[in-house]
C-alpha cells in the first residue's frame, strides 16, 4: 500500500460519507424525529458498519482473486465491470427504492449494507484494491495476507466515511438545520457514476 | 432528465415550505357532465401582481370525453427528500390526472409551457384493471417509492375491492396493486401517510355501483356506504387497525394527517349522519399501540321549507351541511371545512386537535341560501364550497363549486354552475373580491380539485420536522 493509495482510500472515504444519500442524513431524521442527538450518534455506527460490510465484500473478492490470479486479469476485468456500471448507473433513471423510517439499528445497518452496495461503494475501491494487492509496491507491514488487506482496506476507508458523515451529521443536527438541503443537495448521485467510471478506467490503465 | 440541485420546490420541513414564494399559477381540473366536451385541466392566474390576476389563462383540452376529471396530483414532491431513499434531482413538473368515471390516467407536464401544459401519457383503463385490479382512479399522492394512487372500485366486472395502485414514478406504468394484505378493507376513497411513522391511513366512500348515478336513498338510510378508517403499515403494505365511526356515519371522505413528521394525528371529515343529517369531523390519533378517533367538530343541519329542498332530501326538511372536503394548513394550525350543502366555508382554529375553535365562516352558495359572492353580490349561486386548497404559507384558500356530476344533479338540480373563489386567510378571514372566477370563464365546464404551482397544503409530506 503507498502512500498515494491510502490517501485516496480516505479520500473515497470521505466522499462516501459527504453523501446523504449513504447515511448520514437518515441518523439526523432519526435525531430530529426523537428531538435526540444522542439518537442521531447511535445510527452512525450502525451505518458506517453496514457500509463496511458493503465494501468488505469487494475488497475481500479482490485481494483473494488477486492473490490467486493474475493481478493484471482482475483489474482489468474489475476496471471493464466498473466503467459499464458507472455508465449504467449514469445513464439509469432508477433510484434506490426502499420504504420505512423507524428502523432498529440492526435494520438500519442492513439498509446502509443495500444502499452502498446498490452504489457500487465497494466497487469504486478498485483501483485501489489491485494496486495494494500487487506483491510489490512500499509496505505498510500489514500484508498478512489477502483478508489482512481487505480488512486494512474496508476499516482505512469506513473510518474516513464515518468521520466525515458524523461531521457533517452533527452540524446539520446541531447547528445548519436542513434547509441547506435545498441549496447545497448537488446531485452526488451523477458525480458518483463519474467516480465510478473514472474509478474502472483508471484501473484498466494502469494494469495495461 | 435529472437536476444537478435538488428541485427548489421540494422542502425538508414544514417550516421550510411555509417560507416558501407564494404560488403564481393554479391547475384546477374541469369536467363536461354531458360527456358532450372533452374535460380540462384549467391554469388559472393567481399572481396578485398580475394584470390577468384571477383569470383563466390556459386550457389544456383531454383527447377523449366523459373522463370526469376529478382530483389529481404531482409526480413528485417533498418526500423525495426523505432520507431513506432520497432522489432530490428528480422534478416537480407532472400532473398525475386520473379520470374517475373512465378509469384513464393522463400524465401531464407543466414544465415548459406552465400555462399551456402538455398531455405527454396517457394510461388506459384496462392496464390499471390488468396489473392492479382496480378502477376508478382516485387520490394520487407523491411517495417515496413511486405514486400512490387510489382506486375506488375493482376490475374485471367486480365492483370492489378498491384499494391503492403503485406508479412508477419515472416511466408512470402502473406497478402492480400496492395492498400484500388488505384484511376487512373494502370501500376505499382517500389515503395519505404519516409518512416518518411508516404508516398509511385509508377512507371510505362507495364502490362505483353505489355512487355513479348519484347517492342512492335506500344505501344511505340502510348504512351501507363507508363508516370506518383504515390504518397500515406502509412499510409492509399489511392492513393493521379499522376503526368503525359508527354506521350512521356515512361516507368517510378526506384525511388530513399532521404535516408535522413527529406528529402522529390527523383530521378526517364525514359527509352526513343518517340520524340528524348533521356532518361531523373527527380527529385520529396514537392511543398506546393502537389508534384511536374522536369526533371534535359537528355541523347541525339547517331547518328549511320543504318546498325549497330538492326531491333527494325534500322529506327530512332540512338541509345537510355536508362536508365533502377539509384541509389543513402546512402549519397544522387552521382546518378548513367545506360545507357543501349549506353553503358554508368555516375555519377552526386546532392548534390543539382535540378542542377545534371556530376562528372565521364566510358563505357562499348552498342549496337554499345561493348566497353570492361579494364581487357579484346580484349573482344567486348554486353549488357550494367544496374542493379546498390552501397554499403553503397557509395565507390563500381557494374553493370551486362542483362535488360529483351525478351528485350535483341531485343536490343542485336546477344546475351547479362553475366558480372559484379565493380567500385571504389571516387575522381575518374573507373572500378577495378581485378573485371571482365563474360562469363562461369555465366554458360550460365544472371545476374540481385545485393544486397550486409548486405543491399545496395536501400535496405535499415531510419528513423532517
Amino acid at each position: 500500500m503507498t502512500e498515494g493509495s491510502l490517501a485516496a482510500l480516505v479520500a473515497l472515504g470521505a466522499f462516501h460519507g459527504l453523501n446523504p444519500g449513504m447515511g448520514w442524513l437518515f441518523a439526523v431524521a432519526r435525531g430530529l424525529q426523537e428531538r435526540s442527538r444522542a439518537l442521531v450518534l447511535q445510527s452512525l455506527p450502525a451505518i458506517a458498519c453496514g457500509h463496511a460490510a458493503s465494501v468488505g465484500v469487494v475488497a475481500l473478492v479482490v485481494t483473494t482473486t488477486g492473490s490467486v490470479l493474475t493481478t493484471r486479469i482482475v483489474a482489468i476485468g474489475g476496471g471493464v465491470v466498473l466503467v459499464g456500471f458507472g455508465l449504467w448507473r449514469l445513464l439509469s433513471k432508477r433510484h434506490f427504492r426502499w420504504v420505512g423510517m423507524k428502523l432498529s439499528l440492526w435494520q438500519l445497518g442492513c439498509w446502509s449494507f443495500l444502499m452502498s452496495s446498490v452504489h457500487g461503494a465497494g466497487l469504486m475501491l478498485l483501483p485501489v484494491l489491485t494496486t495494494s494487492a500487487a506483491p510489490s509496491g512500499h509496505d505498510h507491514g500489514l500484508s498478512s495476507g489477502p483478508v489482512g488487506a481487505a480488512v486494512f482496506v474496508t476499516g482505512v476507508h469506513t473510518l474516513a466515511m464515518l468521520a466525515v458523515a458524523g461531521v457533517i451529521a452533527v452540524l446539520a443536527y446541531d447547528v445548519m438545520g436542513l434547509t441547506v438541503l435545498r441549496r447545497a443537495w448537488f446531485n452526488l448521485d451523477r458525480l458518483w457514476a463519474f467516480a465510478l467510471i473514472c474509478a474502472g478506467a483508471l484501473t484498466v490503465l494502469t494494469a495495461s | 432528465m435529472a437536476l444537478w440541485k435538488a428541485d427548489p420546490s421540494f422542502y425538508a420541513s414544514p417550516r421550510d415550505a411555509i417560507a416558501a414564494p407564494p404560488e403564481k399559477l393554479a391547475y384546477v381540473a374541469a369536467f363536461d357532465r354531458a360527456a358532450q366536451k372533452p374535460d380540462a385541466i384549467a391554469v388559472l392566474d393567481v399572481d396578485a401582481d398580475s394584470a390577468s390576476y384571477g383569470s383563466v389563462v390556459g386550457w389544456t383540452e383531454l383527447p377523449y370525453t366523459g373522463d370526469e376529471l376529478h382530483h389529481f396530483g404531482w409526480n413528485a414532491c417533498s418526500s423525495a427528500l426523505c432520507p431513506y431513499a432520497p432522489h432530490p434531482h428528480v422534478e416537480r413538473r407532472y400532473l398525475i390526472v386520473p379520470g374517475l368515471r373512465s378509469s384513464r390516467i393522463y400524465v401531464v407536464d407543466t414544465k415548459d409551457r406552465p400555462t399551456s401544459p402538455e398531455i405527454v401519457k396517457v394510461l388506459e383503463a384496462d392496464e390499471l384493471a390488468k396489473r392492479a385490479g382496480y378502477s376508478r382512479p382516485h387520490t394520487v399522492h407523491c411517495g417515496p417509492e413511486g405514486i400512490y394512487v387510489t382506486a375506488l372500485g375493482g376490475a374485471g366486472g367486480n365492483d370492489g375491492p378498491g384499494g391503492i395502485a403503485l406508479l412508477d414514478h419515472t416511466s408512470f406504468d402502473v406497478l402492480g396493486r400496492w395492498e400484500v394484505d388488505r384484511g376487512p378493507q373494502y370501500f376505499a376513497y382517500d389515503a395519505w401517510w404519516h409518512i416518518a411513522h411508516d404508516v398509511l391511513v385509508s377512507s371510505e366512500w362507495g364502490t362505483p355501483s353505489m355512487i355513479e348515478d348519484g347517492v342512492v336513498g335506500e344505501l344511505l338510510l340502510g348504512r351501507k356506504y363507508g363508516h370506518s378508517l383504515h390504518f397500515w403499515d406502509l412499510r409492509k403494505r399489511r392492513h393493521q387497525q379499522t376503526i368503525d365511526l359508527g354506521d350512521e356515519h356515512q361516507m368517510v371522505l378526506e384525511l388530513r394527517p399532521a404535516h408535522d413528521p413527529t406528529r402522529q394525528y390527523g383530521f378526517v371529515g364525514v359527509v352526513v349522519s343518517v340520524e340528524d343529517l348533521s356532518a361531523s369531523v373527527w380527529v385520529w390519533h396514537r392511543d398506546g399501540d393502537r389508534w384511536a378517533a374522536k369526533k371534535v367538530i359537528t355541523i347541525p343541519a339547517e331547518p328549511a321549507p320543504a318546498e325549497d329542498l330538492p326531491p333527494v332530501i325534500q322529506p327530512f326538511g332540512a338541509v345537510p351541511p355536508l362536508i365533502t372536503d377539509i384541509d389543513l394548513s402546512v402549519d397544522d394550525k387552521y382546518l378548513y371545512v367545506s360545507c357543501w350543502g349549506t353553503g358554508e366555508l368555516k375555519r377552526y382554529d386546532v392548534s390543539d386537535p382535540f378542542h377545534p375553535v371556530e376562528a372565521g365562516s364566510v358563505r357562499i352558495g348552498g342549496i337554499v341560501r345561493r348566497t353570492p359572492h361579494p364581487a357579484a353580490p346580484d349573482l344567486p349561486l348554486s353549488g357550494g364550497p367544496q374542493m379546498v386548497e390552501v397554499s403553503r404559507d397557509g395565507k390563500r384558500v381557494y374553493v370551486t363549486n362542483s362535488l360529483y356530476g351525478a351528485w350535483d344533479d341531485q343536490f343542485y338540480p336546477d344546475g351547479v354552475g362553475a366558480w372559484m373563489a379565493k380567500l385571504d386567510s389571516g387575522a381575518e378571514f374573507g373572500f378577495d373580491e378581485r378573485f371571482f372566477p365563474h360562469g363562461d370563464d369555465f366554458r360550460g365546464l365544472r371545476p374540481h380539485q385545485t393544486r397550486l404551482q409548486g405543491g399545496d397544503a395536501s400535496s405535499d409530506s415531510y419528513c423532517y420536522p
